[in-house]
């Protein structure tokens, strides 16, 4: 199971909300593969595919991943990948993925169950690959299923849960550090601060901090953050507070808040898309 | 008269006019702010929140940039019985509009206006409240 997933580890994702899609059918995906292979082609006739120069064929796959889900009422992932084809070598006929993105729904129910018969939720869609086939790919599904992609930001209080979430998680082999980088705002000239804690440290404080295994309050994530802003002050003068938390990297996860995400552990891969689809539902709400 | 942190330098205690509501500025992108403010309430004397004091939070055009939980907002708004406004610095449309509306709060509060007092800041927010 976690090697039908292993794909998806270590790869940069831009994260989008999406509406629910009116009609979809998941018996349908081969018919949907050349329906966005259409398309593709056709919007490359008109000159809006940006890849200039070879004339080159782009083969389109649309799979499904049935592991991508949390309950039993969410619609297991759905897997979109682009590769191409080069005219030149039609001999080896080689395939190289250029892009792919996926659809999917972990414990979407509060989305789910307000939504009617005709409607499959999928708010969740991570892609990696050229910006100009994410316009090409979402054109075509907004289009066809009358849904609606939005970025995804994700807040610095949204930031702080998940570097208190994952710093709690165990992970056998030696980790790398936890990283929280900071923005300072209101500088002629950017300036980002970066902090990085021994992962034994910081495991050590959440572990003080938390009370009840399993459960996070607001309150539990706040003392964490403000332990660490503290250290940091003694050390040098800078308020951590009165900047903007924009990136968290833990063993488990890196999440920056322009929405993108990288995973970097198959067991806690359902745990982290949990938490990204309860925020794309929020933002689509 | 703006200051960054209560209390004020007790220097210029003799020359200072008096007070009639104090503003307490909460950015909603620095948690630092908050913590500021909650500090500086430590030196307001009772008296002052009798509907003399009001939390004006700003930033809140910018909701992905959120560093302050709205919980915790509300939560300072119920604890000191004082009416929490809502700002966004960059729109002048909203900005002129706050500031007119906190003009006519200080109008109240220093007397001005006959027949209303800032005792009636207190129960208009009771009574939504309760709704």
């Amino acid at each position: 199971e976690p090697q039908r997933t292993a794909f998806l580890l270590r790869k940069q994702w831009t994260l989008y909300s999406v509406t629910p899609l009116y009609r979809f059918s998941p018996a349908r995906l081969r018919d949907y593969a050349s329906l966005l292979s259409a398309f593709i082609a056709a919007e490359k006739q008109k000159g809006l595919a940006v890849e200039v120069g070879v004339e080159l064929d782009i083969k389109v796959a649309v799979s499904s991943l049935p592991d991508l889900k949390g309950s039993d009422q969410d619609q297991a992932g759905i897997l979109v990948q682009l590769s191409l084809r080069s005219q030149a070598s039609k001999k080896n006929s080689e395939e190289k993925m250029v892009w792919s993105g996926w659809f999917c729904c972990v414990f979407g129910d509060d989305l789910s169950k307000n939504v009617p018969e005709d409607f499959t939720c999928l708010p969740l869609f991570l892609a990696n690959g050229a910006e100009s086939y994410t316009s090409i790919v979402g054109s075509w599904f907004q289009k066809t299923f009358d849904c609606r992609f939005r970025r995804l930001a994700i807040s610095p209080l949204s930031l702080s849960w998940m570097a208190a979430m994952w710093t709690g998680c165990k992970v056998d082999k030696t980790t790398s550090a936890m990283e929280l980088v900071f923005s300072v705002p209101s500088l002629p000239y950017p300036l980002d601060i970066s902090y990085a804690i021994h992962p034994e440290d910081a495991k050590a404080l959440w572990d003080t901090v938390q009370k009840t295994p399993g459960e996070i309050t607001q309150e539990e994530v706040d003392v964490f953050m403000d332990c660490l802003y503290s250290h940091f002050h003694r050390h040098f003068k800078i308020h951590l507070s009165a900047t903007k938390l924009v990136k968290v990297s833990t063993a488990i996860a890196s999440a920056h808040c322009d929405g993108i995400i990288k995973f970097l552990q198959s067991q806690y891969l359902t745990g982290v898309l949990m938490l990204l689809t309860e925020l794309a539902i929020s933002q689509i709400q | 008269h703006l200051a960054t942190s209560l209390p004020l330098p007790s220097e210029r205690d003799h020359l200072r006019p008096r007070i009639d509501l104090i503003v307490f500025m909460i950015d909603i992108k620095s948690k630092y702010s908050l913590k500021n403010i909650e500090a500086s309430l430590a030196h307001v004397d009772a008296s002052f929140f009798l509907g003399k004091v009001c939390f004006l939070v700003t930033g809140v055009g910018r909701m992905n940039c959120c560093s302050v939980e709205m919980n915790a907002i509300w939560k300072l708004g119920e604890v000191y019985g004082s009416p929490v406004l809502f700002c966004e610095l960059e729109l002048e449309g909203i900005r002129v509009a706050t500031a007119q509306r906190l003009l006519r709060m200080l109008q109240i509060c220093a007397g001005h206006v006959p027949g209303v007092s800032a005792l009636s800041f207190g129960s208009l927010m009771r009574n939504s409240a309760d709704d």
